[in-house]
């Protein structure tokens, strides 16, 4: 070992500050802006132009905000579920299709009984659609918990099969009939639609039930004794074993719950904005929401914020797609580098860079 | 009879994406590193290949193009999950996102146009033999995969290199206390991986089914690390499972031609039902996988 070479190494914090953490998340949004905003001059797009589409815009016109608000519900949804399960290290990557299968069972109500009326109608299909979301996440969690199958390889591959269901459906035995060979279902009944919250916008009551689901998270997270064991679980499972918090229950809460959010999510979509069951429910929400749940630091109050971020992200790069002429591809890679960046940036708010000799025992 | 021929036949095809693919991701798993941006990799391997084929760059430097943007996406990873300790779960998932948003932002102008595949070489005697003969019937690409397959059991089955590889995986502190540059060996690993996933990409988008589609890596880079979990990080058995998978694609294909009538989205959805079926199976097994399984697989590592 040269004695003399002086070199960057990592070297652990004592206590990770509350003001690091915060300002992680917006270093790596400025970052991830600014590498993009730098592509999209290399591709030949107005850098000026694209800032204020995707930037500014979703949050300086009331029509753009409300759209962000809509756009929020779902992925707050979501990452919300997701987020629990990660904190206890259960790797759902399989949101997307717990969305679509909710989206599906919320959708058979109206499209099987569509002259039915009455209150009660969207919120049973809410429900349903909870549940059909967590029974497709429990086919995961029985692979994982009763054949050790690895979650992650089995969550996603199940969202592939969710995606052939619904084509399925919607090229075979839901497709209107009336709906000149479309793949899609009938339009709902107006009691299958989720009650509007601000007049003129297509916010519904869906964003209330995330916001107050984000607010029973936190509770059980940082607060309940159930929370905390999930957590332990996933940060010691060995000494979590010897305390007694088997495994195998804190992988079957962490799925379910995911899947019925996503699941409730994806219900609250075809019940919502949408109002009926076709091929693009999604956009990606699914994939979308686990960069929501790491860039809200896995914290449910975080994930509020970051679940509007996310959203604006997806409203300005349409608004962008309209107006500067960017392809909607940009909002993926977008998504993937502010994912990155985040990632890199949490090294340092656990770690701080300091120049040294390499003499391993300093670090230790 | 003519659906057995017609499996045979293009099984070897069908399975090459899948087993480049995987054979990357075994070497950076051996080595301890877990990416699970494959299918971005080949998705951004795929559109490059596509792109230079398409304005007449020839299939050669495609796959050289598709294998150093691979490489180059696969050691952004490297910088995030090993150099900066970054969550290998989370990392690989932000680089499987950006590859194919690049992907599908590069390839935007080049849908649904096609380009010319590569034309087949046979064995002489062998390709005449019946029903089998097909088998040695292939495109360059699907034998140099052979080559590959055999040249990396033989990396780890003889070499240094193979044994230095299992090391820093099984036990990086012990391979760094004997002075082994653990951080170093995993980077050169990681980007081997990339390379091999943009060969994969390449093979898929240019020879296998030479038409741009977004999208058209269709899950097969997850199926790839699925694999490498069926082999149980064994190359052999990796390219028996990659097999299995190409059989599995082409026998919708003849079942639907032999006027069995299923609806197409069964079809499509079989590779993804047989990967859920048999991780079950392979999973349930847990003396095989403790027995082949890599030890500090997805550690981070620091010295």
């Amino acid at each position: 070992m040269n004695a003399t070479r002086i070199r960057p190494m990592l070297v652990k914090r004592d206590r990770p500050s509350l003001s690091l953490k915060i300002l992680a998340p917006l270093l790596a949004l400025v970052a991830a802006t600014l590498i993009n905003l730098l592509l999209h001059v290399f591709m030949g797009k107005d850098p000026v132009a694209v800032f204020h589409a995707m930037i500014l815009e979703p949050f300086i016109s009331f029509p753009s905000f409300s759209e962000v608000l809509l756009k929020t519900g779902p992925l707050l949804l979501i990452a919300e579920g997701l987020a629990i399960g990660y904190r206890a290290k259960v790797f759902n990557i399989g949101a997307e299709g717990q969305f679509i299968i909710g989206a599906i069972f919320a959708s058979a109500l109206p499209v099987w009984y569509p002259m039915a009326t009455g209150q009660w109608i969207w919120p049973t299909m809410l429900l349903a659609g909870a549940v059909g979301g967590a029974l497709w996440a429990a086919i995961t969690a029985f692979w994982r918990v009763r054949l050790s199958a690895n979650e992650i390889l089995v969550s996603l591959m199940l969202s592939l099969v969710a995606a052939q269901v619904l084509n399925y459906l919607l090229l075979g035995p839901w497709k209107d009939p009336n709906g000149f060979n479309f793949p899609q279902s009938v339009m709902f009944q107006y009691d299958a639609m989720v009650p509007l919250i601000i007049p003129g916008t297509r916010v519904n009551a869906s964003l209330l039930i995330a916001l107050a689901l984000a607010l029973a998270a936190y509770v059980f997270m940082q607060k309940s004794f159930m929370g905390y064991k999930l957590e332990v679980g996933g940060l010691a499972p060995r000494a979590a074993g010897y305390a007694g918090f088997s495994e195998g229950r804190a992988i079957w809460i962490s799925l379910l719950i995911g899947g019925f959010a996503a699941g409730l999510a994806g219900a609250a979509e075809v019940a919502g904005p949408i109002g009926q069951l076709q091929r693009s429910i999604s956009t990606g929400y699914g994939y979308a929401a686990i960069i929501v749940a790491y860039l809200g630091g896995l914290h449910p109050i975080g994930i509020i914020f970051s679940s509007v971020v996310m959203a604006a992200i997806y409203i300005g790069g349409d608004n962008a797609l309209v107006s500067a002429d960017l392809p909607i591809a940009a909002v993926r890679v977008f998504q993937g580098s502010l994912l990155l960046a985040y990632l890199m940036a949490v090294t340092f708010v656990r770690y701080r860079l300091a120049f040294a000799r390499p003499v391993s025992e300093v670090a230790a | 009879m003519i659906a057995v021929e017609f499996i045979l036949s293009g099984m070897l095809a069908a399975a090459t994406p899948f087993l480049l693919a995987a054979l990357g991701e075994l070497v950076g798993e051996r080595a301890g590193v877990l990416n699970l941006g494959v299918e971005g990799l080949m998705a951004l391997g795929a559109a490059i290949a596509f792109i230079i084929v398409y304005h007449g760059g020839g299939h050669v430097l495609a796959f050289a193009g598709a294998g150093l943007a691979g490489a180059l996406l696969a050691l952004l990873f490297a910088f995030a999950a090993l150099g900066l300790q970054a969550n290998q779960v989370a990392a690989g998932l932000a680089i499987g996102i950006l590859g194919q948003g690049l992907s599908a932002l590069f390839g935007k102008t080049y849908e649904s146009l096609t380009v010319k595949g590569l034309p087949k070489l046979s064995v002489p005697g062998l390709s005449d033999l019946p029903v089998v003969g097909g088998l040695f019937v292939q495109d360059p690409v699907v034998w140099l995969s052979l080559a590959a397959t055999l040249a990396i059991w033989a990396t780890f089955a003889f070499t240094k290199t193979g044994l230095l590889l299992r090391a820093v995986g099984e036990n990086p502190k012990a391979a760094h206390s004997i002075g082994y540059p653990v951080i170093a060996i995993r980077v050169a690993a990681v980007a081997f991986g990339g390379l091999m996933a943009g060969f994969a990409g390449a093979y898929a988008a240019t020879v296998y089914t030479p038409l741009w589609a977004d999208g058209m890596i269709a899950g097969r880079g997850w199926i790839a690390l699925a694999l490498v979990v069926f082999g149980t990080w064994l190359t052999a058995r990796i390219f028996w499972g990659a097999c299995l998978f190409g059989a599995v694609s082409l026998a919708g294909l003849a079942a639907q031609a032999g006027g069995v009538e299923l609806p197409s989205q069964l079809l499509a959805s079989m590779p993804y039902l047989v990967t859920i079926v048999v991780l079950g199976i392979i999973s349930s097994n847990r003396r095989l996988l403790k027995l082949n399984g890599v030890a500090s697989l997805g550690e981070p590592f620091k010295p």
